[in-house]
């Protein structure tokens, strides 16, 4: 295959950033995406030109570090999948593609297609745990939890963090992320302690973090690679909501320990 | 970068998270979609024959709601209450949002998302737009060439024999049921209501309802043109 790729070159996070066109011959339709960025990067370094940086790690679709948007689509055309899962084969010869970092204030350019997601990090550090007591072990299984239950929030625990909903986002919201975590603890009987502070202050880190607010168009669902829910939000809203208005000031004068 | 840990004691108050303005808004597009659905039912009374002592049905209705001074600025001040929420919410979202992105995409291509969706924060001005006009046109008349204050058929069948009046109200009702079209059901989700056994019966009950609001609507000027209401 042969392919022309307008990438997005930035040096550094100050650095302005243009698109440059880079033209591919000998694409195997059975590389990674990933593949075929890392014979282009050969053929940079061969030259003597700054090689293309981009975010990767596991390559296997589970740790959720890759990611760009391809011709306007976070990770790209197949569904439910990472960029480092979508093979060429998903392209066709002489196909022109435009490769762009995720875009939003909250996760500002590194340099070239790589984006500092440490916003995810502090929403998670905002709420995103529950309390153990550290005394001895306790029996496994010992709190039972339906199955509809458990299915709700292996589901949303399955997010990787890669910030694919944000970048589809017309909005730049974090609200699938913030909504997954807050969902993958608030329906678990473990998670109940801290399940309406998580919400408030998890919302709270995320606005102050500069992502934009949901308004329920549902780009975050299709481009997710794991497949987490719109529903997800929907439970952030709410236990939100119920957490804004039932809140009330700590009291016993004597209540530590 | 920026600061972490807010404490329960801050967010509890901050009812101005993104989160709570998107619930202002659900809860007062909630009540103007209440008022322009009843709004729409009482309109369509321009088609009822005139009563026995040769009254419009509408105007009939007018008085009705005219009766009460209290009634009327009651339900005048807390419509026009809940529209000031929901304008106010949406400007401070819309300014959220543009300082989410502030570099934007050079291809960005939409997947599944409707057309309505994406463009609340169009369909909404040209709809407030239209109300200031519409206000203006039948209500207190300085829009209305012909105004006669409470007659209302009349005021209606003048108003709409005028072409470019009525193509107006059509292309706004338009707006107005892509407005509703992706509002209807986006409130209860704003509010934590899904469900995925109502979810998509609740998205098709919302696209009904757009729909039946924009047509009964629409169909007053087009009867108007057509002469078959005089
Ligand atoms: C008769 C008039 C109107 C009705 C019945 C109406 C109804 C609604 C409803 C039901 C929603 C959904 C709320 C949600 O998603 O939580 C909504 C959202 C919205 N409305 Fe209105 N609205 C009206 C007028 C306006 C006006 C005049 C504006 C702008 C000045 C406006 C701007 C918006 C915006 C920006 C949203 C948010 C979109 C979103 O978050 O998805 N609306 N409206
Ligand atoms: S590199 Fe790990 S998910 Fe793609």
């Amino acid at each position: 295959m042969r392919l022309t790729l307008n990438i997005w070159r930035q040096k550094s996070p100050t650095d302005q950033g243009a698109m440059v066109r880079y033209s591919l011959d000998n694409v195997s339709e059975h590389m990674s995406f990933l593949e075929m960025l890392d014979v282009l990067n050969e053929q940079l370094i061969t030259k003597g030109e700054e090689p293309v940086a981009f975010d990767h790690d596991c390559r296997e679709g589970i740790c959720g570090m890759c990611g760009f948007v391809i011709n306007g689509v976070a990770h790209g055309p197949r569904r439910g999948t990472t960029v480092c899962q979508l093979h060429m084969r998903s392209f066709h010869d002489n196909e022109e593609l435009f490769l762009e970092p995720w875009r939003a204030a909250a996760f500002p350019v590194v340099k070239d297609l790589v984006v500092n997601r440490s916003a995810f990090d502090r929403i998670i550090g905002a709420g995103g745990y529950v309390s153990v007591p550290t005394g001895s072990a306790t029996d496994g299984n010992s709190i039972l939890i339906p199955k509809a239950e458990s299915d709700m929030a292996m589901s949303a625990a399955a997010c990787i963090g890669c910030g694919a909903c944000v970048a589809a986002c017309p909005n730049a919201s974090a609200s699938l992320f913030t909504g997954a975590k807050i969902s993958h603890l608030g329906l678990l009987p473990q998670g109940q302690p801290e399940r309406h502070a998580r919400a408030l202050n998890m919302v709270a880190q995320a606005a102050v973090e500069g992502f934009g607010n949901c308004t329920n168009i549902g780009e975050c669902e299709a481009v997710c690679p794991k497949g987490i829910q719109l529903e997800n939000i929907a439970r952030m809203n709410r236990d939100y909501l119920v957490g804004a208005i039932t809140y009330r000031e700590p009291q016993a004068e004597a209540g530590a320990g | 970068m920026s600061s972490s840990a807010t404490s329960p004691a801050r967010t509890a108050r901050m009812f101005d998270a993104p989160v709570a303005k998107k619930a202002v808004m659900a809860l007062s597009g909630l009540v103007l979609f209440g008022f322009v659905l009843v709004h729409m039912l009482g309109n369509l009374q321009v088609y009822l024959p005139p009563g026995p002592d040769g009254r419009y049905a509408l105007d009939v209705y007018g008085e009705t709601l005219h009766k009460s001074a209290l009634v009327l600025w009651g339900a005048r001040s807390f419509l026009l209450l809940t529209a000031l929420a929901h304008i106010v919410s949406a400007i401070q979202l819309a300014q959220l949002k543009n300082a989410a992105r502030p570099t934007a995409y050079v291809k960005q291509t939409a997947i599944v998302s409707t057309y309505a969706s994406r463009t609340m924060y169009w369909s909404g001005p040209i709809v407030l737009a239209f109300l200031i006009y519409h206000l203006l046109h039948f209500t207190t008349g300085q829009a209305h060439p012909d105004f006669q204050h409470m007659h209302v058929h009349e005021n209606v069948i003048k108003g709409f024999s005028v072409w470019y009046v009525s193509l107006f109200y059509i292309v706004a009702m338009s707006m107005l049921c892509m407005h509703l079209y992706h509002g209807v059901w986006s409130m209860f989700q704003s509010l934590g209501l899904a469900h995925p056994s109502y979810t998509p019966k609740l998205k098709l009950a919302a696209k009904a309802f757009a729909a039946i609001v924009a047509a009964g609507n629409i169909s007053i000027p087009l009867s108007v043109l057509a002469g078959l209401v005089k």
